[in-house]
């Protein structure tokens, strides 16, 4: 067994917000099961804030225990805070990974950013169609 | 809390009378084997025993056992010893996709060295084709090297077969027989080849001894230059505990292998019919009658290996996995994926390799804690949810 932190066994024995977010807001998904990991992480936006942050991970014990970290970091934070959780910072929270681990299995903030960059594309889009529809009235 | 070892593939524990045998050697009788005085003598004599015993546990002749300190020298030793001593007839080995990395490491070692290396790949179930062997050989080739059984997946070659092969091509034949030998009858002549590896820490001896056979004639290369121990061979003081702990082992070995093989395998096999029924999607890797008598490996399909290891292992149950975040290399099996396994199924292996010191309780205990583990865990898992999604979508 790698040696694993008592935080890292604590967020991997009890992992907090598993699960999936119904009519997520933005979804992230990184890495692929060749390398051996793979996140999926959900979020709900209200206000500009990380109402809701859920997590689906396959993964080592490492890959398990950052996600959770993460999903906790995350939550309640608005989404430029969110934002600036880094690998290092996720890895800090958990009192250390081991060194092999520290990149194959710290993709939890990878996840997160890419949830949050769902969610901003989207809202553009949504935007530009309201912009859109604007548009079409006043030239009717 | 209850404990359960199955990880005996590892290593298996050390056996009582083993233990006894070794202590004196770790006490007064600590003299070196290559001195001429009574001291010398004692361990000498102890040395030569172990030789014998382990001579007698194949079937070979006692100045045919190298002693080495592991299976992985055992190995390294034959794989670049044999090639090296018969470089100038050809510089052309073949070996199998699924060898265990000290031969395949080895092979791969010879090849930095000018040496052409030809990998034989394996069926589904990792089973090698002689013909495949056959195909393989070429006016220069000098080494074949076929694993008895493989040690992750349990399946047993045909040595027999591939021994008939190179004898016709006058080529000589290592077989890495380390999860065999102690195991399973292992007679040099009946399989018919020129080398073979063996380790005691895998049939109740210590770590740190292991033995390689070499038929005689056989010419061998030493790596390890110095003195004349073993023969001229393998240069180096004896670990001579450790080696008289190798033959105790060895002597047992032989004398209990029936009664310790129907008992580890009425084990395994309930395990292995078992736990596929009580879990879904669980894949048998290994040949299914064809195996060694302890092993009984698995594919949990949609969850990784490491973590289920860490789950099993907080539930008193040691056993290991071949996937990639187990391993320092972080690649899944080659083992696996040679046999044709997708990496997705391959990070999902568990090898639970029983010992005679297994019980069915300990079988009853895995069969309880395993369901809500591979439970837990999927519910976890992103590539589940989408295989369920997936197969709700097509009713």
């Amino acid at each position: 067994m790698p040696a694993y932190s008592a935080k890292v066994m604590d967020h991997f024995m009890n992992p907090r917000n598993v699960g999936e977010i119904e009519n997520p807001d933005g979804v992230g998904e990184v890495g692929n099961p060749v390398c051996g990991d793979m996140m999926t992480f959900y979020i709900k936006v209200q206000d500009n804030r990380l109402e809701d942050v859920k997590f689906k991970t396959f993964g080592c014990g490492a890959a398990i225990a950052v996600s959770s970290m993460v999903s906790e970091m995350a939550k309640g934070k608005t989404l430029d805070e969110a934002a600036r959780i880094t690998p290092k910072l996720v890895a800090e929270e958990l009192e250390g990974l081991p060194k092999q681990k520290f990149h194959c299995s710290n993709l939890g903030a990878q996840a997160l950013n890419k949830a949050i960059e769902d969610y901003r594309s989207k809202q553009k889009k949504v935007a530009g169609g309201k912009e859109n529809e604007r548009q079409k009235t006043r030239r009717r | 809390m209850i404990k359960v070892y199955l990880d005996n593939a590892s290593t298996t524990p050390i056996l009582p009378a083993v233990k006894e045998a070794m202590l004196p050697y770790l006490g007064e009788d600590f003299g070196n084997p290559s001195c001429i005085h009574s001291w010398g003598d004692v361990a000498r004599e102890a040395v030569e025993t172990a030789r014998e015993q382990v001579a007698q546990l194949i079937g070979g002749n006692i100045e045919e056992i190298v002693f080495t300190s592991s299976g992985t020298e055992s190995n390294n030793f034959a794989i670049k010893g044999l090639a090296l001593a018969q470089q100038n007839k050809g510089k052309h080995v073949v070996v199998s996709a699924i060898e265990h990395f000290s031969v395949l490491h080895s092979a791969k070692t010879l090849e930095k060295w000018g040496f052409e290396l030809t990998l034989v790949p394996v069926d589904k179930y990792g089973v090698v084709d002689p013909d495949d062997v056959r195909k393989s050989l070429r006016k220069d080739t000098v080494l074949v090297s076929i694993m008895h059984a493989n040690n992750e997946v349990g399946t047993l070659e045909p040595i027999r077969e591939i021994a008939r092969i190179t004898r016709e091509h006058g080529v000589v034949l290592h077989t890495d027989a380390v999860a065999t030998a102690g195991t399973v009858p292992v007679d040099i002549k009946d399989l018919g080849v020129d080398a073979l590896s063996l380790a005691g820490n895998q049939f109740y001896g210590p770590k740190g001894a292991g033995a390689l056979w070499v038929k005689r004639g056989v010419r061998i290369m030493p790596l390890l230059d110095g003195g004349v121990q073993e023969g001229g061979r393998r240069a180096g003081t004896e670990n001579v505990p450790a080696i008289v702990g190798l033959g105790k082992a060895a002597e047992l070995a032989k004398a209990d292998m029936t009664r310790r093989t129907e008992h580890i395998a009425r084990l395994r096999d309930r395990l292995l019919k078992e736990l596929p029924a009580r879990i879904e999607h669980v894949v048998v890797t290994g040949h299914p009658q064809d195996r060694i008598p302890g092993n009984a490996s698995f594919c949990i399909e949609f969850i990784e290996g490491e973590s289920m290891l860490m789950l099993l292992n907080s539930q008193g149950v040691a056993v290991t996995s071949g996937s990639a975040c187990t391993s320092r290399a972080l690649l899944a099996s080659h083992v696996l994926i040679a046999m044709g396994l997708s990496h997705e199924i391959a990070q999902g292996s568990l090898l639970f390799s029983f010992g005679i010191d297994n019980t069915s309780a300990d079988v009853e205990h895995v069969l309880e804690v395993m369901p809500p583990i591979v439970e837990r865990l999927r519910q976890m898992s992103p590539l589940y949810s989408k295989f369920i999604k997936a197969s709700k979508g097509g009713k």
